[in-house]
């Protein structure tokens, strides 16, 4: 990809500017996307209709709602520390956009073919605990700063299963690079990690109880780490408001917003990139090829998505200590056992 | 190895739960919904659904029962009485009209619904209709003014009235005046005290 256009525009820092441009259109399109799926799902699963008359079935009504945000006025508290109040919803969407960078949406595509991409999408998306915890400091209003100080507590905590969970399909693959990872799973729905690997069969099936309770906890650990239903704590509408970011409006609440999305999306990626083959064809190589990886990618991804929206309309709110009881008590002793197992297995 | 037991049942219990409640909407995610898409589709009322008010004022006779059943005093009526000469008709349940009413508002806004002005219409001829649909940019607009009256013809049976009232109360002053004449020319004659009380009754039988 990255020749295609430095072969079509030169070699310019324009060519930097397409490549680190294209997860950011895809975002914005699958926002609108999701904005709307979110609506449909959780008014039909409540036996509602939802938007029926902004366009057929209220499909523009996602674009009605960023047009109303961009109007809005831009409030800002006068007890609020201004500065950081103004920088910590760009900063929470750079953290999430930053590990965008790393994802490979396609075998042609990906931002940065790094060494190092499932620990530098670890990394980076730590970012965003700094702006939800700068969002809600600068806000001055306590129910801000609960919610950021929830979000800091639960992010730290899903960090490390997270990161365990991801561990185990680095040393099934032996590799961090995404794209290898990927590579890895090629050659049909029997290959993905999820399900043991491309490996000697009888080594496939003692893996595949683990890989499979690993790439669940990653899933659960990915809800916990997108603030989302189970775990929306940090944004707990009935009892703090809109948490973080009660005070903001217009645009600066639309970032957010789409940050929210997009972080959906990409902990829905990286599941789908290291356990369900990512842009890889489930059907071998029917249907395989760049495009279809995209599409495929996009698919895995969207399914996750979708389980996220269903999960957030059906299950209530975790308790604090219930949340601490799920990471610290049951997620990582699992894990631990989880990446033990694979260690043995695989030097047999 | 109980607490071991707890432990590894809570977690089953957790992860068998959310799948349960999962099938449960997912399930609800392709039932019909419920939804009335409103102004296109409206639910038939009830029978006896109370809303906006409505007055027949060819039926109505200006006793004010229904300005006072109000409880909120929403209603505001003024009549005038009508000359002995004046033939008003009669309302449809057969009841005589003896009073133009010039004046019969109803302030919507004000209105609760209750419909207590309703049964203590001697001729019914206040109702509640199926409207509710009349919502307003200007909350003057739902003062409902149902009399029939023109201003000219309003002010004209005004008039009437008064002056009528006017001719009746000069009428009842000077039969009054003339009783006491009388009574006065009585008193002053020589008959004896047992007269007086036969003497004066003049004044009420005046009136109409």
């Amino acid at each position: 990809m990255e020749e295609l256009i430095r072969s079509l525009i030169g070699d310019s820092i324009l060519v930097y500017v397409l490549m680190a441009a294209l997860p950011l259109v895809f975002v914005l399109l699958y926002a609108l996307v999701t904005l709307y799926m979110e609506m449909k799902v959780s008014a039909h699963i409540q036996d509602r209709l939802a938007y029926m008359y902004t366009g057929w079935h209220g499909v523009l009504q996602p674009v009605a709602d960023i047009l109303k945000l961009i109007q809005k006025e831009d409030t800002i508290p006068t007890a609020a520390n201004k500065p950081l109040f103004i920088i910590a919803p760009y900063l929470v969407f750079i953290g999430t956009y930053a590990g965008f960078a790393a994802i490979p949406f396609s075998s042609m595509y990906v931002g940065s073919n790094i060494n190092i991409g499932a620990l530098y999408i670890i990394a980076v998306s730590s970012i965003v605990v700094v702006g939800i915890l700068m969002a809600g400091w600068a806000s001055n209003n306590k129910w801000s700063l609960f919610g950021a100080m929830r979000s800091a507590a639960q992010l730290v905590s899903y960090e490390i299963p997270s990161a365990l969970a991801i561990l185990v399909a680095v040393m099934i693959t032996g590799s961090m690079n995404l794209q290898e990872i990927n590579q890895f799973q090629d050659g049909g729905i029997q290959n993905w990690l999820a399900f043991g690997g491309p490996l000697p069969i009888a080594k496939k099936l003692l893996l595949m109880p683990f890989t499979l309770t690993t790439f669940f906890i990653l899933f659960v650990a990915s809800l916990a780490e997108v603030n989302r239903t189970p775990f929306d704590l940090p944004e707990a509408e009935s009892e703090l408001v809109q948490g973080f970011n009660t005070e903001y409006s217009g645009m600066k609440f639309a970032i957010f917003y789409v940050a929210e999305y997009a972080n959906m999306f990409l902990v829905s990626g990286v599941a789908a990139t290291l356990f369900l083959g990512g842009w890889t064809s489930p059907f071998g190589s029917f249907m395989s090829g760049p495009v279809w990886g995209v599409f495929w990618f996009v698919a895995k991804g969207m399914v996750f998505v979708f389980l996220q929206i269903w999960l957030r309309w059906t299950l209530p709110r975790l308790r604090v200590d219930q949340l601490m009881y799920a990471s610290w008590k049951v997620m990582m002793p699992f894990l631990f056992v989880c990446i033990l197992a694979v260690g043995l297995i695989l030097s047999l | 190895m109980n607490a071991v037991r707890t432990y590894f049942k809570t977690i089953w219990l957790g992860v068998y739960t959310a799948l349960v409640g999962m099938r449960l909407t997912f399930r609800h995610l392709f039932t019909p919904a419920v939804t009335v898409q409103y102004p296109d589709v409206k639910l038939k009322l009830p029978e006896r659904a109370r809303n906006r008010l409505y007055v027949n004022m060819d039926d109505c006779i200006g006793c004010f029962q229904c300005d006072m059943a109000c409880p909120v005093d929403c209603i505001y009526i003024e009549t005038a009485k009508a000359l002995p000469t004046d033939d008003l008709g009669i309302t449809s349940t057969g009841h005589k009209k003896r009073l133009w009413v010039p004046k019969f508002d109803i302030d919507i806004a004000k209105c609760c619904y209750c419909g207590l002005c309703v049964p203590v219409c001697p001729t019914e001829c206040i109702v509640m209709t199926d409207v509710y649909e009349f919502s307003e940019f200007n909350r003057h607009h739902l003062i409902y003014n149902y009399a029939t009256l023109t201003p000219a013809e309003i002010v004209d049976v005004k008039a009437k009235a008064t002056a009528y009232e006017k001719e009746q109360a000069t009428k009842k002053a000077e039969a009054t005046a003339e009783a006491a004449k009388a009574k006065a020319a009585a008193a002053s004659a020589p008959t004896s005290g047992t007269a007086p009380a036969s003497a004066p009754p003049a004044p009420p039988s005046e009136k109409k």
